[in-house]
């Protein structure tokens, strides 16, 4: 970006802030709102899966005869006739060339069997029925072995992966002499923390609709939160220059991180529609939700902390053990909160992992952090429980001024308000000290507390901005709205850059064909597009500039491009207002219909060069920050001494995520990520069969997610979260920090309605009631 | 349904949407496979039955307008409205009746689209998230969801939006508690709880806080 104009982000009375209604809205309380399957296309087909019974062997033999014959069925796939991928990620060379199908086995490529429900083969048929009773007809045949079904397997080889984690390396960290520390520690907290098996579940399974439009381009719907890498990914694969690909996302129906990677049911409805050579729509059924986008891992994580008598932290000590798959390695790095969320000069993390018969495990929620948060937050609230100390005053003790982890400063910090605002609405100062000594009638009552914290991930994408000179604007980029609010927070800081209503504003998103913009993942959506759409409006706003001073009939005719500046819908001068036009007529004069800009927007840890540069702060010295969004949960629960049930009462989070677009959405997001939360702590397992590998509870009625019965009013707030530093708009991101922490404070505040501290979860009345091992 | 359009469909008219009227469709298979206990009942049902096979046309009155497809016996409402009808507001989350996206109004009652096959809900008045207001008009709670962002990805809203307007006819809206009760089987997974119960009590006419 050149300097010559100064154009600040939206001021105080403008439409970003305000809790504008969603402008999808509309389409989706009535029905109109498109997901991936529902493109009617001519002469589409439907595709059923075929998945392995088996969790560990090969196949002998697979006879499509009798599906063959059934009326209406185009093709029975197999490994042996699946059409040929130009690459696949079943080599770590095939993994590094397909950027967003690096956690993922390509099955279908040959005879082995490595998970239950792989897939083995794929029905196409003119009906969802037929392909899917055709698919009940193939007849495979095979050699089965005795699968490994977790870490905690008998047979299971568990081993320190160190360093050579793909998506994280895993490597050991040490800081300090933690050790040595620990020695010299005259307080001492160790415990284990074990997180069952969760799935995203979200409502709209997997779902993809492949349409080839010629023998090398093909059209993709798909439910995916990354669609320029899923583009990428795809033409990888199948061996296409990337714009032959196309990838469609217009509306999600929630992912959580398990649409983020590219998916085998893709590339085999991809596969499927060219070997039919008809559209055919692919949509993952509920159960092969279960072993078909990921999971979070089955995990213990061993935290030791050493303090002092007064409750400071002198060392921390986390080593966590968890599951991977035959092909990946792969564990959330849970340990990284422990680094930066609390002054502790030492500090050690360690991984170790086994390989089991399962389908890979992914991102969910808050990678790492949220089930890290829990084991550090629940040993803070141990450690204060053995200080006697309040939870929260030991988290002000321990309060990190600067990133522990690396020295540097915070770009911006508002937890401490956080607490406070927190503490005050929740009326966290009545809280008995004691433990399991509140009653509600019958029933325990006990308050829990929990720190949450989030990094801002450096990310970057484009965005164009069309204006047209009859007042209305065209905003877009590749970018996905999971229901996050997307569409609506950049019409919002699009009107307010361009000094346009929100309804002279049409902004579009998930299309490949679009600017390049990120995934939805990792909390960077709202930063990253909307920092890009904010600099394209600038670029707008500079080329409209360059033509005014030239133009001899404006009123800004040889004016310095440093004198001028926006205001509303007019380029005026700074020092004097008054003296200016629209854009209108100065493009109407100009002979253009409308003007375009692009923006590139970098945001997040490493790209503050960029942003000073960008600030127009010339100057300014560097100095590399530490990014990252806090918060805290206030969690009150009533449990049941004889039936050991435990329902959530009343609810607090107080967050700082920078500035919030939209607070409303906002919020939304918030209590989302807390009741996700809520159900990990509660009730949230999916448990796998030791002997066969395979999931018992594979489906919504087995698998409990939290329902409007399990959730009380939850009160939240944000505290003025101004960044000078993350990036354009100083958007932090709070879509995952809403969920960290959240689990720990339901566990904290079971403890301290039972004085019995549950270290498994989910915590179920079994283990309340004490009949279970925690 | 006095002005029934069905009457002479060949296909033949179940009466309800229990599993009884399934049963008949069936025909006598179903009535071989019980046990003797239940013969008496079979056999009266299967007197009465007609046998529907293979690819065959369905009427569905929905929203008020009577549509003909050509399907198997063994499609589902959810299947007849999203695949044949392209009504694709009805979503599918699971297809076992578990998460309540796929809910519609057969002659009033709420019910889970998927838990039922297209040809035992001929002849009756099918209302799905499309017709529940007339044109271009919303029902309250539909403004109600805008105003209280009672959604985030919107793929369970519609089957939520047609739970809350039963529930609140039902009269199970009246506290929050006992709305929250009967809306529990709609499951949102993006967690808009909190404001789905507020878009509901609202139009309730009651206050939300209870």
């Amino acid at each position: 970006m050149n300097d010559s104009l100064s154009f600040e982000p939206p001021k105080a009375g403008s439409v970003v802030g305000q809790p504008v209604n969603r402008i999808d809205g509309l389409a989706k309380v009535t029905g109109q709102a498109r997901y991936a399957a529902e493109y009617d296309l001519p002469g589409l087909t439907y595709a059923a899966l075929k998945t392995s019974t088996i969790a560990k062997g090969r196949i002998t033999r697979i006879d499509a005869t009798a599906a063959l014959r059934e009326p209406g069925v185009l093709a029975v796939l197999t490994h042996e006739n699946l059409p040929k991928m130009a690459q696949t990620p079943n080599t770590l060379a095939g993994k590094y060339a397909i950027y967003g199908m690096h956690m993922g086995y390509m099955p279908m490529t040959g005879d082995e069997i490595f998970y239950a429900a792989q897939p083995v083969a794929v029905v196409v048929a003119d009906t969802f029925e037929r392909a899917t009773q055709a698919a009940a007809l193939v007849q495979v045949t095979y050699e089965e072995a005795r699968p490994v079904a977790s870490y905690q397997s008998a047979q299971a080889e568990v081993f320190d992966p160190n360093g050579q984690g793909f998506v994280f390396d895993l490597k050991k960290v040490t800081r300090g002499n933690p050790q040595a520390a620990l020695a010299a520690s005259p307080v001492q907290v160790k415990a284990t923390y074990v997180h069952a098996i969760n799935h995203h579940n979200p409502m709209e399974p997997g779902a993809t609709i492949a349409h080839w439009e010629g023998p090398d381009r093909v059209t993709v719907y798909d439910s995916t939160q990354a669609v320029a890498m899923s583009q990428q990914s795809l033409a990888v694969v199948l061996g296409l220059p990337q714009e032959q690909v196309r990838v469609i996302t217009k509306f999600i129906g929630g992912g959580f991180g398990c649409k983020f990677n590219l998916w085998p049911h893709t590339v085999l409805a991809t596969l499927a529609a060219k070997a039919v050579g008809r559209p055919v729509k692919l949509v993952l059924t509920r159960q092969l939700m279960f072993t078909s986008l990921g999971h979070r891992e089955d995990q213990e994580q061993t935290i030791t902390l050493g303090a002092t008598q007064e409750g400071k932290l002198t060392t921390l000590i986390h080593e966590k053990t968890s599951t991977t798959s035959p092909w990946d390695i792969f564990a959330e790095p849970n340990a990284a909160i422990l680094n930066w969320l609390y002054a502790c000069p030492n500090y050690e993390s360690s991984h170790r992992v086994a390989r089991a018969n399962v389908m890979t495990s992914t991102y969910m929620r808050a990678p790492g952090e949220s089930p890290g948060s829990f084991a550090i937050e629940c040993g803070l609230d141990e450690l204060a429980a053995k200080l006697n100390l309040d939870p929260l005053e030991i988290r002000l003790r321990n309060y990190a001024d600067l990133d522990s982890g690396t020295g540097q400063p915070w770009s911006s910090k508002g937890l401490k308000e956080c607490y406070r605002r927190g503490a005050e609405l929740f009326g966290w100062s009545k809280r008995s000290r004691q433990p399991g000594v509140t009653r509600d009638g019958q029933l325990l009552v006990g308050w829990g507390m929990a720190t949450a914290s989030y990094p801002v991930r450096p990310a970057q994408g484009r965005a164009r901005v069309r204006l047209y000179a009859d007042g209305h604007a065209l905003v877009q980029t590749s970018a996905t709205d999971l229901g996050t609010g997307t569409y609506t927070i950049i019409t919002q800081v699009a009107a307010d850059g361009l000094g346009l209503p929100m309804d002279r504003v049409r902004f579009e998103l998930g299309d490949s064909t679009l600017p390049t913009a990120p995934a939805s993942g990792s909390s960077v959506a709202a930063a990253t597009v909307s920092s890009s759409v904010h600099l394209a409006i600038q670029d707008v706003w500079q080329r409209l500039a360059a033509m005014a001073v030239r133009d001899s009939q404006s009123p800004l005719f040889k004016a310095p491009l440093t004198d001028l500046t926006n205001e509303q819908d007019r380029l005026v001068l700074r020092k004097d207002p008054s003296k200016g036009e629209s854009f209108a007529a100065l493009l109407q004069r100009q002979g253009l219909t409308d003007i375009e800009g692009v923006g590139n927007s970098k945001s997040g840890e490493g790209f503050e060069a960029d942003q000073l540069a960008f600030d127009n702060k010339p100057g300014t010295k560097q100095t590399k920050r530490s990014m990252y969004s806090f918060g805290v949960h206030f969690c009150e629960v009533k449990v049941d001494p004889d039936l050991g049930t435990v329902r959530v009462s009343r609810w607090v989070s107080v967050m700082d995520g920078g500035r919030i677009l939209n607070p409303k959405t906002a919020r939304s997001q918030i209590i989302g990520g807390a009741i996700m939360g809520i159900g990990s702590a509660l009730m949230e397992a999916t448990n796998r069969d030791e002997y066969f590998a395979r999931y018992t509870n594979a489906d919504l009625a087995g698998y409990h997610v939290p329902i409007n019965a399990d959730i009380p009013d939850m009160t939240v707030e944000f505290v003025d979260g101004h960044d000078p530093y993350v990036n354009a708009m100083g958007v932090k991101g709070i879509g995952e920090v809403a969920m960290v922490g959240s689990v720990a404070a339901v566990a904290n505040a079971v403890y301290h309605a039972t004085g019995k501290r549950v270290r498994s979860l989910p915590i179920i009345p079994s283990k309340v009631l004490g009949r279970d091992a925690v | 349904m006095e002005d029934n359009p069905f009457d002479k469909h060949p296909g033949g008219r179940p009466e309800d949407g229990s599993r009884r009227s399934f049963m008949k469709q069936a025909g006598g298979i179903v009535g071989l496979a019980l046990a003797p206990p239940f013969m008496a009942q079979a056999e009266r049902l299967t007197a009465f039955s007609k046998t529907v096979a293979g690819v065959s046309t369905m009427q569905l009155k929905v929203n008020g307008t009577v549509r003909t497809i050509q399907a198997e016996p063994r499609v589902t409402l959810l299947d007849a409205l999203r695949e044949h009808l392209h009504l694709t507001g009805t979503k599918k989350g699971c297809d076992h009746g578990q998460c309540g996206a796929c809910t519609v109004h057969v002659n009033g009652r709420r019910i889970v689209s998927c838990l039922t096959l297209s040809v035992m809900n001929q002849g009756k008045d099918i209302t799905t998230i499309e017709g529940l207001a007339p044109g271009n008009q919303l029902h309250p709670l539909q403004v109600a969801f805008i105003q209280h962002d009672a959604f985030q990805c919107g793929y369970c809203t519609s089957g939520q939006i047609m739970s809350g307007v039963a529930c609140v006819r039902e009269g199970h809206a009246t506290t929050d508690h006992q709305a929250r009760e009967w809306m529990s089987g709609n499951i949102c997974r993006c967690g808009a709880y909190p404001n789905i119960l507020a878009a509901v009590r609202e139009v309730a006419g009651q206050s939300t806080k209870g």
